[in-house]
């Protein structure tokens, strides 16, 4: 087991350097760089912005490299001092713009992701012992809505419904008087509040496609031969549910486990626009737009690192879980 | 041991009319539809048929766990002597609340059951040592350590070496002999007082088959419980059984003691079963009899003898226009047919 635990992570690292040249590769792409971004922006306020400015600029910036070269420096930089770049967009290293967001991104993508497996895993239990009841086709019919409303009308439609109710549509994380406010109770309460709708809105769809997969898997373990035989022996319904289908069927839930932290990063970014979050999702788009080449590929590369650890912690995860699986590790 | 003697053994278990009526999307389908029998103490009934007869849903009715589809009706009346409060006293097991204590304290402690396919019937997530204490556990000990000596025992009576090793191995790990082993210790670890066994062998190669029936001949000396054996296989009845059950489309068709059902069988399916049979020394150019035609659905089926559409000697306004009666022919033989019927005399 921690011969293929280490194996494992010892994988990681030809995936990611071959992950980084591809990121770099992608985000030079667009025709143009942030100079010739910039230049634009620049006489649209009617500023003159020479060939001379922009060679400077360049140079500068070291954009006149080649670009196999510019991608040798950054990842010398990235192993050697730890340093990511300079993102052009908020004059600042992009490891302190990604620091600035990381905190409340990752609040609230945790609490998104509990609140989708605390929501689905019990329901998708109640759907399938009580298959074809008013409660199934209660949640099926709101799961299949869940996956086919988009995230944006979701999101105006609880921000109307919650203006209309307590006359605050509760956007952004914050409320005004706490935003820049050292941390409290007060303040943490406020954020919870605001929580309620981003994490419904971006947790909806991947909710819905849960319950789905639970639902589909319990009725396969429900009608499973050791059921009966558990049956036989005397045990409870209850005790039976829980012990037999129950943990049967979250094998395949745990296998994704690693991809859903990864989409509900990348599923927010609409949302996050929407609802005005102060997380990565934005800051992400922007960087795009303004060709901050940077900042796009270091947050590039840190998903794709997150979508291979996810990955792996699915996979030790799941050989935890499986006997079968574990047991072909027991005699390595 | 005559017929008679074994007519005179105590029943344990006496099921009288019943019926398992399940609800289709065409209809209801009778999958069990009227039947009787008793199992006496220490003997062993091999209920016998083709797929699809009714034969396993019969078997797990006695326990109240079929799916709840089925509709169940009828007396599965329970003599037991060691039933503490109600000695003597037959107890309905239909009657009881399907997830109730009360069936729950007798499955798998009084009538315990073991299936088709090991594979499947364990569970692949547990090891094979927690998924036979579990039953302990839940009849016979609180303690841990204690149940766990007793599923070690157990292990050893069923033939399964090096048991400490083996109870901390999952089914995967064991071979389908062994997997069947392990689920017969597993049933009789409470010592019940009647094992279902629901074609205990039909997923084993031959040489397992005959390992497997041997070693359930001799736990049954050494326990004294009775056995409802489930299976298709007229060679394991021969085997095994005192008394027989045919049973044809929901029915019991011919019942009598095992003898009795191989040198005089009267209903015409036991007859066509017998016939299919491959026999030691017979003419290998010759082709195996087979009983024409298929087993109808029954579903929306008129009063009328369910062999009709297959049977040779079909009697054409009497077997096809009322359902037909038992009719005893001696003390223990009892046959659902009109050839043997008082009313419509055909001998």
């Amino acid at each position: 087991m921690l011969q293929y635990t280490l194996k494992r992570i010892l994988l990681v690292i030809p995936v990611v350097v071959f992950i980084s040249v591809i990121v770099f590769y992608i985000i030079q792409l667009p025709p143009g760089d942030y100079v010739s971004n910039y230049a634009a922006e620049m006489s649209v306020a009617g500023e003159v912005f020479t060939q001379e400015d922009m060679d400077a600029m360049r140079a500068d910036l070291g954009l006149d490299r080649p670009v196999y070269e510019q991608y040798f420096i950054w990842i010398k930089d990235i192993v050697v001092h730890g340093d990511f770049g300079f993102s052009f967009n908020y004059n600042k290293p992009v490891l302190a713009v990604i620091e600035q967001y990381m905190g409340l991104t990752l609040t609230v993508s945790l609490v998104t992701m509990a609140f989708q497996y605390l929501v689905a895993i019990p329901i998708g239990i109640y759907c399938a012992v009580k298959q074809y009841s008013i409660g199934d086709y209660f949640f099926s019919g709101l799961s299949f809505l869940g996956m086919a409303t988009p995230h944006f009308l979701m999101a105006v439609i609880l921000m109307f419904l919650s203006y209309t109710w307590f006359g605050d549509p509760l956007l952004g994380l914050f409320s005004a008087e706490y935003v820049n406010a050292e941390w409290s109770m007060a303040k943490m309460i406020d954020l919870a509040k605001h929580m309620v709708i981003p994490v419904i809105v971006i947790g909806l769809s991947g909710t819905a496609d849960l319950i789905r997969v639970m639902r589909g898997q319990m009725l396969d373990e429900l009608n499973k031969p050791n059921v009966v035989t558990a049956r036989a022996k005397g045990l409870s319904e209850r005790k039976i549910l829980f012990k037999y289908p129950t943990r049967a069927a979250l094998n395949p839930i745990v296998s994704t486990f690693g991809w859903s932290l990864t989409s509900i990063f990348t599923g927010s970014t609409i949302t996050a626009i929407v609802l005005n979050l102060p997380i990565q999702g934005p800051v992400m788009f922007n960087a795009l737009l303004g060709q901050d080449m940077y900042l796009a590929g270091t947050w590039l590369l840190f998903m794709a690192l997150l979508t291979v650890l996810g990955t792996l912690i699915s996979d030790i995860l799941l050989a935890w879980l499986d006997p079968k699986i574990r047991t072909e590790f027991r005699g390595t | 041991m005559t017929a008679e003697a074994v007519q005179t053994q105590q029943p344990l278990l006496r099921v009288r009319d019943l019926k398992i009526r399940i609800q289709m999307d065409n209809g209801v389908m009778n999958a069990v539809d009227g039947v009787d029998f008793e199992i006496r103490k220490g003997k062993t009934l091999g209920l016998v048929g083709e797929s699809g007869c009714g034969k396993s849903l019969t078997s797990r009715a006695l326990l109240s766990i079929n799916p709840k589809e089925c509709e169940t009706s009828g007396t599965v009346a329970y003599l037991s002597s060691s039933e503490p409060g109600a000695a003597g006293k037959p107890l309905n097991l239909l009657s009881l609340d399907p997830n109730g204590r009360q069936i729950r304290s007798i499955r798998g402690r009084k009538i315990a059951m073991i299936f088709q396919e090991p594979m499947t019937a364990f569970s692949p997530m547990y090891t094979i040592g927690n998924q036979i204490t579990e039953a302990i556990l839940i009849h016979r000990t609180r303690n841990k350590k204690e149940a766990k000596k007793i599923a070690l025992e157990m292990l050893s009576k069923v033939g399964i070496s090096d048991q400490e090793k083996r109870f901390d191995q999952y089914p995967h790990e064991f071979s389908g002999g062994m997997r069947q082993r392990a689920m017969i210790s597993m049933a009789l670890s409470c010592n019940p007082e009647l094992l279902i066994a629901d074609e205990p062998t039909t997923a084993l190669d031959v040489t397992i088959q005959a390992q497997v029936l041997e070693l359930m001949k001799t736990l049954q000396q050494e326990f004294g419980m009775a056995i409802l054996l489930v299976t298709h296989d007229l060679g394991i009845i021969a085997e095994m059984c005192d008394e027989v059950a045919v049973m044809y489309l929901g029915k019991i068709v011919e019942q009598a003691p095992v003898k009795e059902i191989f040198h005089n069988p009267k209903h015409p399916y036991t007859k066509g079963l017998l016939r299919s049979m491959p026999r030691l020394g017979g003419n290998k150019s010759k082709r195996l009899d087979s009983i024409e035609g298929a087993v109808p659905i029954p579903v929306n089926m008129p009063p009328m003898c369910g062999f009709y559409e297959r049977c040779k000697d079909r009697m054409e306004g009497i077997c096809n226009a009322q359902s037909v009666p038992a009719t005893q022919i001696s003390g223990s033989h009892t046959v659902r047919c009109f050839l043997y019927s008082d009313q419509h005399g055909g001998e």
